[in-house]
């Protein structure tokens, strides 16, 4: 294959990266556009094989590709999809790792006739190919709950950081000046230090916000080293995820209330949360499947307010089963749907898609807000954070500012719960406490399934 | 690669991926990220180049390593962001057939 056919492909690749783009971000679209993303990238993948002369250790390479895709495709394809937003994290950070394996790779080949520009480049991939792996590394943890998901935060931490930072902007000047696998490798060692601090204190809720933050991060790696390697479609594939992963963080952000400045950096400057007002035992009002069959019976509009609960139970078939019988009964039925419910934006819609919940019903966050007042019982299942006041309460708060679903403006709320545990972000919420609200403790599909006879027997 | 065609390359790219991500509802914000994820999968190129070039054992482990990560990272991607957006798909179509895992 000549070089200008081969560039060619490249070209080809970087569009249906666009279209790729372009198609994720209408619904109709979406599956289509992904498909072209994949297309994109195995056109890619191949054209590289048939460029100018046959590849050295081609042995190596396709046995190498062989082992990604055996751990790959199975880990896509049987991810329960509650740990959906772990498992992209997890990719996130391998590609990042990847970009950096290739610049440090390509840093020991660069020889003595590497442009300044070039050293540069490698560098950078390899500091932020680092903080992007292990700070990826650090939110799956986080949300597989094999790490506490609050901000962890230490004494002099930002001081830490700040000293990390330093470090790692010095040790990159030495490794542009003095060339040397050493400097090289320390570089590497404190970029990685430097993920895990940096993703330390971000709080659980805020999570997603860091995935696509460091998502974007991986993307401008990429286009450096596509620099390096003289290679147009790695830069274009990579700005592009830059760019986009850029819009999208602050378009999370925003769909949550939150600066980004704040969530990187808010657990530094807020002040500590006096928890002793977590006063052991306030008395709650529990209820049992049959008061709450009762209490929807003789509604006449009902909210579902779905939350990660209801992910971890799987009850979306069954809450689906208990909207059509209110349905059927005459009751006017809507699900509340927060943008940032569950652990990723869009997480419930994607839940309450799979068991087939019309589309109609859906109301997000603006729609459904005004209707509180009207409505007669707000069902919240597996939720908390998304319907804290004290996000409109409570300055100082972790999630002060982010907006909610206002279920306490209905009559009456019917929290599902597990347990009195606080939401992922670990603040106690005054709702459960309100006299107007009643508790129905137990597993969401077990709960639901109880009140879905209770409601037929009526 | 002269630098002004590289410039002009990126400062072209940076605007096509602002402008074609503007304007999404937050419903798509996970599977876009996801397919973003994906895309920089192809990396995969980067190191099945640099894995050409390796000279020495040591490099040719490091290009192995980078190969299977960036491999993971853009199947699993488009695989994952798939099935993602399947169930988008099943409730369009609306039939009651669809639970069918």
């Amino acid at each position: 294959m000549n070089s200008a056919l081969y560039s060619l492909i490249g070209l080809g690749a970087g569009v249906a990266f666009i279209l790729a783009l372009k198609g994720l971000s209408h619904p109709k679209t979406a599956r289509r556009g992904n498909l072209i993303g994949a297309f994109g990238a195995t056109l890619a993948t191949i054209a590289v094989f048939f460029y100018e002369r046959p590849l050295h250790n081609v042995g190596w390479i396709l046995g190498a590709i062989a082992i990604g895709l055996v751990v790959g495709v199975p880990a896509a394809r049987k991810v329960e999809m509650t740990q959906m937003p772990q498992l992209v994290a997890l990719f996130n950070g391998v590609g990042g790792g990847a970009a950096a394996l290739v610049a440090i790779v390509e840093y020991m080949n660069l020889g003595s006739e590497a442009t300044t520009a070039e050293v540069i480049f490698t560098v950078f991939t390899v500091v932020v190919g680092c903080i992007s792996f292990s700070g990826s590394i650090v939110t799956f943890l986080k949300l597989q709950e094999l790490m506490t998901t609050r901000p962890v935060v230490f004494p002099g931490g930002r001081f830490v950081i700040a000293a990390n930072l330093v470090a790692v902007i010095a040790v990159s000047i030495w490794v542009v000046t003095a060339l040397g696998t050493t400097p090289l490798l320390t570089l590497g060692a404190l970029s990685l230090l430097f993920g895990v601090l940096f993703v330390l204190p971000v709080g659980g809720a805020d999570v997603p916000i860091v995935i696509s933050l460091l998502n974007a991060f991986t993307g401008l790696t990429v286009a450096a080293s596509g620099y390096v390697l003289s290679s147009t479609l790695l830069i274009i594939a990579g700005t592009l995820v830059g760019a986009s992963g850029t819009i999208l963080t602050r378009l999370m952000a925003e769909a949550m209330g939150r600066s980004l400045f704040g969530t990187l950096f808010g657990a530094f400057t807020a002040k500590p949360q006096d928890s002793s007002a977590a006063g052991e035992e306030r008395p709650v009002r529990s209820g049992s499947p049959d008061d709450v069959a009762i209490l929807l019976n003789y509604a006449r509009r009902v909210v579902i307010v779905p939350g990660f609960g209801l992910a971890v139970a799987q009850a979306q078939h069954t809450v689906r089963e208990l909207a059509d019988l209110m349905i059927s009964k005459g009751i006017d039925v809507a699900y509340g749907i927060h943008p940032v419910a569950g652990r990723m934006p869009g997480h419930m819609n994607v839940l309450l898609a799979e068991a087939n919940v019309p589309y109609d019903q859906l109301a997000e966050m603006d729609e459904v807000n005004p209707t509180f007042s009207q409505t007669d019982v707000a069902i919240v299942i597996g939720a908390n954070d998304v319907v804290n006041p004290a996000a409109q309460t409570t300055p100082g708060c972790p999630i002060y500012g982010m907006p909610i679903l206002e279920v306490n403006q209905a009559s009456n709320i019917i929290f599902l719960k597990r347990s009195m545990r606080p939401g992922f972000a670990g603040i106690e919420n005054e709702l459960l406490y309100d006299p107007k609200t009643m508790l129905l403790f137990g597993d969401a599909k077990a709960s639901l399934t109880k009140v879905v006879s209770a409601l037929k027997a009526l | 690669m002269d630098a002004i065609a590289i410039i002009s390359i990126f400062t072209l790219a940076v605007f096509v991926g602002f402008e074609v991500v503007s304007k999404v509802s937050s419903t798509l914000h996970t599977p876009l990220m996801s397919g973003a994820n994906a895309i920089h999968g192809v990396i995969l190129v980067g190191a099945i180049i640099v894995a050409d070039h390796s000279e020495n054992n040591l490099e040719l482990g490091l290009s192995v390593a980078a190969i299977i990560l960036a491999t993971i990272n853009m199947v699993g991607g488009f695989v994952v962001t798939d099935r993602m957006l399947e169930m988008f798909k099943a409730k369009k179509s609306g039939s009651e057939s669809a639970g069918k895992k």
